[in-house]
């Protein structure tokens, strides 16, 4: 049994995004984001969708859901995790905390674990850059990470 | 009266514990029966004090700090409501060395009010920028931002005044304000501070800009990683509409001004200011080429005022107070005030607003206190990650955008990362160019491709393969990017490659005489 939805739910919840966001200047960015908050990806099918209301090609379409790193092609695991990598959190030894995290979950940068627990990303600046190492679980930011918080995130994430 | 208690709901002291401490305090208040008001405000800055937290007494503010959800209870029974002693006082916030040696002109409000209450924006000299706008003639407004020098905060340079000049200038049926707060540069975060902390300033800067340039439509694009200040931006939008601030008729002048939020989608590259507005326009973030200047054919291909969150909160205090007033800060060309982001491995990291003119080293040493780990400070870069690395040798290098330039350097949105002694400058000379390998748009050759390129040849530097070659055509390369890229990815990728290499060469010498040297 597959646990995405069939194509013609996902066309029908799709098309309840466009027509709520129809309206707006500009609506891609905003319906694709629509999207994956409804989904937690952006299927495929959806793609047809979008571009058959904005009157593009799909191959636009999938054009722009591919240029940005947000869009996801598939689901995410039960949580998300994004540990800053940039370089004022270098500074303060997050390739240390990556890897202590890497290992400590089992999955590598792009990867969901196999329990489908988690998915770890690297992010490029939070904006949390005088509280370095910094990390956000599921929309949750953390600073100044450290052993401990490593062990409470991992706790948190296999809860 | 009951008491005020100040609990910052910035990203910064959340991501330090201000949630918990919040919630202890509410339990600690209900437990003890006492009538008080918890105020989200935002950071006032100073990230080694957070979360710091301030109560409203007789003698005015006292702030406490750092806090953690244990330290609550402790408070309380220390009488911490009316200014008692505990040993996390900090006295009066404003008498603390950090705040008390700034100027805080753009920042004036932030971590002291309630950022989504109107009525504490005005009751702090919101709103009177706007208020003499609304009364002016739109060319009496540009006149006055250009003669107050305000430069592009986000890191161009390029003067305000006369980009809103070209708009004002240009004939259209529909103009546009675009507010870039895709903030995406590591050590910077004014943007977030402001937008958390006093999205009010935000909102009356890019209506002074609508008026002064005949755009009646505002965008803030704000990046994805940054969702209080999506939720702080799309709250206060909302009180400005509902008290007349932004609609149909501006503080009840025949003028019309709305504000849109918009989110963007993680691509570093969008804080570029024309594939900024691909992206706003639903397209892919691609850098388009200039000529023509957004300000002529912008969003949608209309006539568009892009500036960085700080050039635009800047504005209402220069309306408020006179061109004059804002130019008699700085030092040069570099006029008014700096909110300078330290960052990285530091004991006193935060935000520091004050005049240009301050040396790296004062930054460095005196305000920031040296390294968080206590080891010498090796290295730091400002201006972002395209920002180039400076070595102490330069620390008398003065904060100003001509100065900078002058030693190869760039202050960029005026984010500064220290690194102590371990850093590697191999390492960080080689994440350049992937970084910018990652995040290119793919649209110009040299940042497409010269990226990868230049992480490869920094790969065969630090395996020792054929050194001198390597570096050679790392250098060549570099220069291709520097003259032959579209825009600032590209263009700028070279600074922090480049300066590692000059300023730090025992870190690029052959492997086996790097071992040997340690």
């Amino acid at each position: 049994m597959s646990l995405q939805p069939a194509s013609t739910e996902i066309a029908a919840r799709t098309a309840a995004v466009i027509s709520e966001m129809k309206g707006l200047e500009g609506p891609l960015l905003p319906i694709l984001h629509g999207v994956q908050e409804e989904f937690g990806y952006v299927p495929q099918e959806a793609l047809l969708v979008i571009a058959d209301a904005l009157n593009l090609s799909r191959a636009e379409v999938h054009g722009v859901a591919t240029f940005y790193h947000d869009y996801r092609k598939q689901p995410a695991g039960r949580h998300v995790l994004k540990l800053c990598q940039a370089e004022a959190c270098q500074s303060m030894g997050s390739d240390a905390i990556a890897a202590k995290v890497k290992q400590a979950l089992g999955v590598g940068f792009h990867e969901t674990a196999k329990d489908n627990s988690v998915t770890l990303e690297p992010v490029y600046c939070l904006g949390l850059c005088a509280c370095a190492p910094s990390a956000m679980l599921d929309g949750q930011v953390i600073g100044r990470l450290d052993d401990e918080a490593i062990d409470e995130i991992v706790a948190e994430v296999r809860r | 009266m009951s008491a005020t208690i100040y609990i910052p709901g910035d990203s910064g002291a959340l991501a330090l514990g201000a949630e918990k401490v919040a919630k202890a305090a509410a339990k600690e208040l209900a437990e003890r029966g006492i009538a008080a008001k918890i105020v989200r405000n935002g950071s006032r800055g100073a990230y080694f004090l957070e979360p710091m937290i301030e109560v409203e007494t007789a003698d005015g503010r006292r702030a406490y700090g750092p806090v953690k959800a244990a330290d609550v209870k402790g408070l309380f029974d220390a009488g911490f409501l009316t200014g008692g002693q505990h040993r996390l006082a900090l006295g009066d916030p404003e008498d603390i060395p950090f705040f008390a040696k700034q100027t805080r002109l753009t920042f004036a409000r932030c971590g002291i009010t309630d950022p989504v209450s109107l009525e504490d924006y005005e009751a702090h000299g919101g709103l009177d920028g706007l208020r003499k706008a609304v009364a002016m003639a739109p060319l009496d407004i540009v006149k006055q931002v250009t003669e107050s020098g305000l430069r592009g905060r986000g890191g161009a340079g390029f003067p305000t005044g006369i980009k809103w000049k070209t708009v004002l200038d240009t004939a259209a049926d529909r103009k546009y304000i675009v507010c870039n707060a895709d903030e995406g540069d590591s050590a910077t975060f004014a943007d977030r501070m402001i937008m958390e902390g006093d999205p009010f300033v935000l909102i009356e800067g890019m209506t002074i800009a609508g008026i002064a340039t005949g755009a009646t439509k505002g965008f803030v694009y704000i990046r994805s990683e940054y969702p209080h200040a999506v939720a702080a931006m799309n709250k206060a939008v909302e009180v400005a509409r509902k008290a007349g601030v932004l609609g149909a008729t501006v503080l009840g002048s025949p003028n019309a001004f709305d504000i849109e939020i918009r989110v963007g989608a993680g691509a570093y590259v969008c804080g570029e200011e024309t594939s900024l507005l691909n992206s706003l326009e639903g397209k892919r973030g691609v850098v388009r080429a200039k000529p023509p200047l957004p300000a002529i054919q912008g969003l949608f291909g209309k006539p568009t005022v892009i500036n960085n969150v700080i050039s635009l909160a800047s504005v209402p205090i220069i309306m408020d107070k006179g061109a004059a007033f804002y130019k008699d800060f700085g030092m040069g060309r570099s006029r008014g005030t700096i909110p300078i982001q330290i960052a990285g491995n530091v004991k006193h990291g935060g935000l520091f607003e004050i005049a240009f003119g301050l040396s790296l080293g004062e930054i460095v040493d005196e305000i920031g206190g040296g390294t968080r780990s206590g080891r010498p400070v090796k290295a730091v870069q400002v201006g972002g990650p395209l920002g180039a690395y400076f070595p102490r040798e330069l620390f008398d290098t003065p904060f100003d955008y001509e100065e900078f330039a002058k030693r190869d350097g760039l202050i960029g949105h005026a984010g500064i990362t220290v690194f102590d002694d371990t850093a590697d400058m191999l390492k960080m000379a080689r994440f350049a160019m992937e970084f910018c390998a990652i995040e290119s748009c793919g649209k110009c050759t040299p940042c497409r491709i010269g990226s990868t390129r230049g992480m490869e040849v920094i790969d065969r530097l630090a395996a020792g393969i054929e050194p001198e070659k390597s570096l050679a055509l790392v250098t060549d390369l570099c220069n291709t990017m520097k003259f032959g890229s579209l825009c600032a990815l590209g263009g700028f990728t070279p600074y922090p490659v480049m300066s590692a290499i000059t300023h730090f060469p025992e870190d690029f010498k052959p492997a086996p005489a790097r071992v040997a040297a340690e």
